[in-house]
């Protein structure tokens, strides 16, 4: 149940960004997380609505980019679609493969209200 | 457009940078001090979620380097034998190298008492509900143990094969243990965890001849996932292969 730490971390940041603008609440949050980034969406869901009310994201909206994991090949330098970190290279059946995208976990915007 | 009830602010605000109020105050239209209108501006941000805890690991990095302090944060499932691994370790080298060990489980003192049977400082850290070690948890113990210069840190993280991946604590080389008598699957069940890793030992080979658990296929799927572990086979409560695991140890002092 890392998620917990994880969406005490995003309103951490939420906090400090609002404060540091003077603004009153986040209307919109935006994040980026990778299929592979290790973030099981359920548990994610679960720990945010216990943790966000009483913060200032307690009404936010919230977009989130699920970024597909994208896998090169560093033998035959396939770029491929991985389902897992440990993906053979569909093509050449290589072991050196290399995530190039997937493993994100970001606050990519925060839209803050202005009274 | 303003965007929360979509009347028009034209020729009015254009919210451009957060710290602007004087600008924001200066811009307001009769229309928008009519309505009381809240208005919003989006800040890109692009910040990593752990950013704060990652930042933090490297503070205790630097200092684990700087104090020549060698920081090991050891990572399994429950029951694989950190503790017992931790136990020889430490009484077999306790003559040769000054160790420090800091503990982490959810609950008890069980794990530090047979650590301090040792004679080896040791902290408990107990999360409560927390599943994981953080940064911050283990600069406050370091703090607490007053580190010697020149010395050993073994960090047995709380048993989880899952959570602990995501926290750097600063350490130099990550170790994950399984033992024969689990899955040798676990890798590719778990493989955050073993992409994490720097170094993989597997435990209890004394009783590879009575369980169905094939070495050679373990070390295969946890190269799958990170082709760059090191393997280490060890028997700890036997002794067998602690040597090399000393080894390990002593080349990266």
């Amino acid at each position: 149940m890392h998620e917990l730490s994880i969406v005490t971390n995003i309103i951490e940041i939420a906090e400090r960004e609002t404060h540091k603008a003077n603004a009153r609440a986040v209307q919109k949050i935006e994040l980026d997380i990778g299929v592979l980034s290790g973030i099981e969406m359920q548990a994610f869901d679960f720990a945010w609505e216990q943790a966000v009310p009483d913060t200032v994201l307690a009404k936010a909206g919230r977009k989130i980019n699920r970024l597909a994991a994208i896998a090169l090949c560093e033998d035959c330098r396939h770029r491929f679609e991985a389902e897992s970190l440990y993906e053979l290279c569909p093509r050449c059946e290589g072991i050196n493969t290399k995530l190039l995208q997937g493993r994100e976990m970001k606050v990519k915007s925060l839209e803050l209200i202005f009274e | 457009m303003c965007s929360t009830c979509g009347c028009s602010t034209q020729g009015g605000v254009q919210f451009s940078t957060p710290s602007n109020i004087a600008k924001r105050e200066l811009s307001f239209t009769t229309e928008d001090l009519h309505h009381h209108h809240s208005h919003t501006e989006t800040v890109q941000l692009e910040e990593d979620i752990l950013h704060k805890n990652n930042q933090l690991a490297d503070e205790n990095r630097r200092f684990f380097e700087a104090n020549n302090i060698l920081c090991f944060n050891l990572v399994s499932s429950p029951g694989s034998g950190k503790t017992s691994l931790l136990e020889r370790t430490l009484l077999d080298l306790n003559d040769r190298h000054r160790f420090y060990v800091i503990e982490g489980d959810q609950q008890t003192m069980a794990d530090a008492d047979r650590i301090h049977a040792t004679k080896v400082p040791v902290i408990q850290i107990n999360t409560g509900q927390g599943c994981h070690l953080d940064s911050s948890m283990v600069a406050r113990a370091t703090k607490s143990l007053k580190l010697q210069n020149n010395s050993i840190l073994f960090i047995e993280n709380v048993g989880n094969l899952v959570c602990p991946a995501m926290f750097d604590l600063g350490e130099k080389k990550r170790v994950v243990i399984i033992s024969v008598t689990e899955g040798e699957d676990k890798p590719l069940k778990y493989p955050d965890m073993f992409a994490g890793s720097d170094i993989c030992i597997i435990n209890k080979i004394d009783l590879l001849p009575y369980v169905n658990f094939n070495v050679d296929k373990a070390k295969e799927y946890a190269r799958r996932v990170n082709k760059n572990l090191h393997f280490i086979c060890v028997s700890a409560t036997r002794g067998d292969g602690m040597q090399d695991w000393y080894e390990m140890i002593e080349s990266l002092l």
